[in-house]
């Protein structure tokens, strides 16, 4: 528990890139035993900090004493030779291999797979993460893949885990069972470095929590002393406002600007999911939220809408009554139509592109003679001027004018993509993931915007894996399982256990009905 | 004790331009040492080589002859490795355009005023493009290796041309000489300055489509595209852009641009059809290509560099005779001079004290910047 002897103490830890501070002075001390927040707006230095915790990066200047020792951590398996061990937020797992040799190929020593695999059934078994090391990880749900991960650090025997975002991607029921086995690490002894923007998380397991803003530590504190908002306040500096939701009040008499009707697709990869006849109306003035568990058809889901991957039928999709199932994703967007996906780099930006260029991406086809004049000619004052209006409205930050989509933070890019979208102020938007590992000041901007969106007269479809969020903004909220949409329910009788319930794959039967129209 | 690179974050731009300038200078200072090394005198040697060519202007003109398919050609290329299409076989759209665009005076011979050399212009840049469309077409619709097809194609274009010289287009009044009959005078690029030396308008063109291809790069909506395709083919998914598309667009330009290097060559320089028409100028683009770091108007210095090395090299063998391997080498060094310098601008070279451990399992333990795309 907290005050039991210091297993890693961090003194004056500094990271500079170019002329700015990403880690500046840091101080932090971990307990045995003990689970410990880091918690931070993105860009803070959260994520400079552990990879120099782990090796990734090195320090300019401060000191890492492990078990009172000074020690140079250079390499993550130095880290892990000292023991620590780190379970990532984006998983690097390979699908076409089985969780043991995903395992095995992570092992400095050549062990043979069968002695990994019964090692990590065992481990398994003992921490209540059941799993099939002979399993293909293709085959694997999301949460699933996260316990091989876990396995996969446990089994190096770590002092020190540290984990990202670990709940990001989790149901509700399968997030308790991650709490469970964290709280046995704890009583065996070990230490847990949490990184989550979930406050509520944060204050319900952890011990200490270390706070950073802009590279600083700005306080440390037990989190069970404080409110989700006393901490917000302390990540972000201000205020941090909750996000109003007024009661649509033409809800289900609004024209329907976004229909998908008997929507079918099949599965295009081994690995992807097929859509098994899809029908959503989303009015105007409303915000419609999906849940459910990552991998569960709403990529293909989102592809199919925005027009990247085009209908047998036109009448499948429709755009403000018009069928758009035959036009591909600039024609969408003529009609009115905006799209923000799940991935940011390379999917929704281009990483090696200038932000401004990154603008004309989505740009170029919605705004004929605005951003590419006559002959096909790129108009850069426009788009440069277009560009700083975005970066202002939103307010990222960046280390230069014009920077390269890689160079931005997740949580700043995020914010550009979203207001690249949001400035034409288009009638019907569809996002996938908002707000992805995105820290609670810029997740609470976007979740307004969202809002504000839809009460300015537009339709809005929020795919998300984060149940907080749905309930926090949407009217309606679906739930997608296996390539199956549920009927949305309307926000009033949506409950977390309803919700999860179908996230689980329980028969859409189970959960009681009402027909949207009759809930104006 | 290793040396690590790490990514710099701001890229000096005015390294940038200058990269291709040191590289030439480090060429130069190498190229020193080797003649030192063959026990020829490395001033008299590098004078050869690189300042005399220079000095006579019968050999600019050579220089420019040279040139101008090296930019022909490797402008083309540069739409298509800028759009991630390898494209290997220019040296066959080479041949297909020289070939195309001398059939009209082969076949219509009595055909003589001043249409005809925009006619065989014209005729050329469509055989290179539709014989580019071939490898295009496979990877847009079955995805195909597009380095093997196109690679392959060469060697079918080379004796679809070794055919026609032998067999139907040979020249009968040439004895039995495997060669077409030469080109009247209305089919003959005219020269620039005839008083002087055989340079001839091809150059002028091949500046024309540098600064062309430059502009549709840089400034235009088709430009962005080749480039976001390029760099992130689901991005550029996402932007509305069809990657088949760009392929084909690639294709056919760089397609074109060889062809027209083709005709150019066949009927400038050399004047009539012949087995051999090219001394692998669409490989030797390739180089140019990337000397010129796919910049259109960098590729039109790069192509006057390599041409002084093919011109310093004969000039060198027989001047101060060392063999006229010598070309490759120097072609070799600065390529190396110029990807390192490329390199350095990016990365910055860095000492780490020896690790106890061994290095870090690769996949799972870095987190990348650039996502699965």
């Amino acid at each position: 528990m907290a005050g039991g002897e210091t297993l890693l103490d961090v003194r004056g830890l500094t990271k500079v890139f170019g002329t700015l501070k990403a880690c500046d002075g840091v101080d932090l001390d971990i307990a045995r035993g003990e689970i410990h927040a880091l918690l931070g707006e993105n860009g803070a230095g959260k994520s400079t900090l552990v990879k120099m915790l782990f090796g990734s990066l090195e320090p300019n200047a401060g000191e890492i004493r492990w078990n009172g020792e000074p020690v140079r951590i250079t390499s993550p398996s130095e880290a892990r030779r000292l023991g620590i061990g780190m379970v990532f937020q984006h998983f690097s797992l390979f699908e076409a291999l089985t969780a043991a040799e995903n395992i095995a190929l992570s092992l400095d020593a050549k062990t043979p797979i069968s002695t990994i695999a019964a090692k990590a059934q065992a481990l398994s078994y003992s921490y209540g993460l059941p799993l099939d090391p002979y399993a293909l990880v293709g085959d694997l749900s999301v949460g699933e893949r996260q316990r091989i991960e876990i396995i996969r650090c446990l089994l190096q025997t770590p002092q020190l885990v540290i984990l990202d975002e670990p709940t990001s991607v989790l149901t509700p029921q399968e997030a308790d069972k991650l709490f469970e086995t964290l709280e046995r690490l704890r009583g065996e002894g070990k230490s847990i470095l949490y990184i989550s923007h979930r406050l509520e998380e944060v204050k319900r397991m952890c011990d200490r929590a270390t706070v950073l803003r802009h590279g600083k530590v700005v306080g440390h504190c037990d989190p069970r002393q404080e409110t989700a908002a006393s901490l917000a306040r302390m990540m972000v500096g201000t205020e941090v406002h909750a996000v109003v939701r007024s009661v649509d009040e033409g809800a289900g008499t609004a024209d329907v600007l976004l229909r998908v009707d008997h929507l079918n697709r099949a599965p295009a990869t081994p690995f992807s999911i097929p859509l098994r006849d899809i029908s959503l109306d989303v009015r105007a003035g409303e915000v419609i939220g999906i849940a459910g568990v990552a991998g569960n058809g709403q990529g293909e889901f989102f592809e199919a809408v925005s027009g990247e991957v085009l209908q047998d039928r036109a009448e499948a999709v429709s755009i403000r009554g018009k069928p758009a199932g035959r036009d591909g994703i600039s024609g969408r967007r003529r009609m009115g139509a905006a799209f923000v996906p799940e991935e940011r780099l390379g999917h929704g930006a281009a990483p090696a592109m200038k932000l401004s260029e990154n603008l004309l991406l989505s740009r170029h086809a919605t705004d004929p003679g605005v951003y590419v004049g006559a002959f096909g000619i790129v108009r850069g004052a426009a788009i440069s001027a277009a560009a700083k209006r975005i970066n202002q409205m939103m307010d990222v930050r960046k280390s230069a004018e014009d920077p390269p989509a890689n160079a931005l933070s997740g949580g700043n890019l995020q914010k550009f993509i979203i207001g690249r979208e949001l400035d034409r102020q288009p009638s019907v938007m569809v996002v996938n993931q908002p707000t992805w590992g995105v820290d609670a000041g810029a997740a609470a901007r976007i979740r307004q915007s969202l809002i504000e969106l839809a009460r300015s007269g537009s339709a809005v479809l929020v795919i998300s894996q984060d149940l907080d969020e749905l309930f926090e903004i949407s009217d309606k909220i679906a739930v997608m399982h296996n390539g199956e949409l549920s009927k949305p329910m309307p926000r009033a009788e949506a409950t977390y256990e309803k919700v999860g319930l179908l996230m689980g794959g329980a028969e859409p039967g189970h959960v009681h009905h009402h027909d949207p129209a009759e809930m104006a | 004790m290793r040396l690590e690179l790490v990514k710099r974050p701001q890229q000096s731009a005015l390294f940038s331009a200058l990269s291709p300038f040191i590289a030439f200078g480090l060429m130069v200072v190498a190229g020193g040492v080797i003649f030192l090394i063959l026990g020829k005198d490395p001033v008299n040697g590098l004078y050869a080589y690189f300042i005399e060519p220079l000095t006579e202007v019968w050999s600019l003109h050579e220089l420019a002859i040279k040139a101008a398919p090296l930019i022909l050609i490797a402008v083309g290329l540069s739409v298509c490795f800028l759009s991630s299409n390898w494209n290997i076989g220019a040296e066959g759209q080479f041949t297909i355009g020289a070939i195309a665009g001398s059939a009209i005076p082969l076949y219509f011979p009595q055909f003589q005023n001043g249409a005809v050399l925009p006619m065989m212009l014209i005729c050329g840049a469509i055989g290179g493009a539709a014989w580019a469309a071939i490898p295009a077409i496979l990877k847009a619709r079955f995805n195909t290796n597009e380095i093997l097809t196109s690679l392959m194609l060469v060697y079918v274009a080379q004796l679809i041309l070794d055919w026609l010289v032998r067999g139907p287009w040979r020249d009968p009044a040439a004895m039995s000489f495997p060669q077409a009959p030469a080109f009247h005078s209305w089919a003959i690029v005219p020269e620039l300055m005839p008083m002087s030396g055989r340079a001839n308008w091809g150059i002028v063109l091949a500046i024309v489509a540098a600064v062309a291809v430059w502009f549709m790069l840089s400034r235009t909506l088709k430009g962005f595209e080749v480039k976001v395709i390029g760099q992130s083919p689901r991005a550029g998914r996402f932007g509305g852009f069809s990657t088949a598309r760009t392929i084909v667009f690639a294709f056919l330009v760089s397609g074109a641009l060889a062809g027209l290097a083709g005709i150019v060559e066949v009927s400038g320089a050399i004047g009539r059809l012949q087995p051999q028409i090219s001394p692998g100028y669409g490989f030797a683009a390739i180089i140019v290509a990337f000397l010129g770091r796919l910049n259109p108007l960098g590729i039109v210095a790069a192509g006057f560099v390599l041409a002084l090395s093919y011109l310093g090299g004969e000039a060198a063998q027989i001047g101060i005779g060392v063999t006229d391997k010598t070309v490759r080498a120097f072609q070799g060094m600065l390529l190396f001079f110029v990807l390192a310098c490329d390199t350095l601008i990016h990365y910055r070279v860095r000492l780490v004290r020896p690790a106890p451990a061994a290095p870090p399992a690769a996949a799972p333990v870095t987190e990348t910047a650039h996502g699965h795309g």
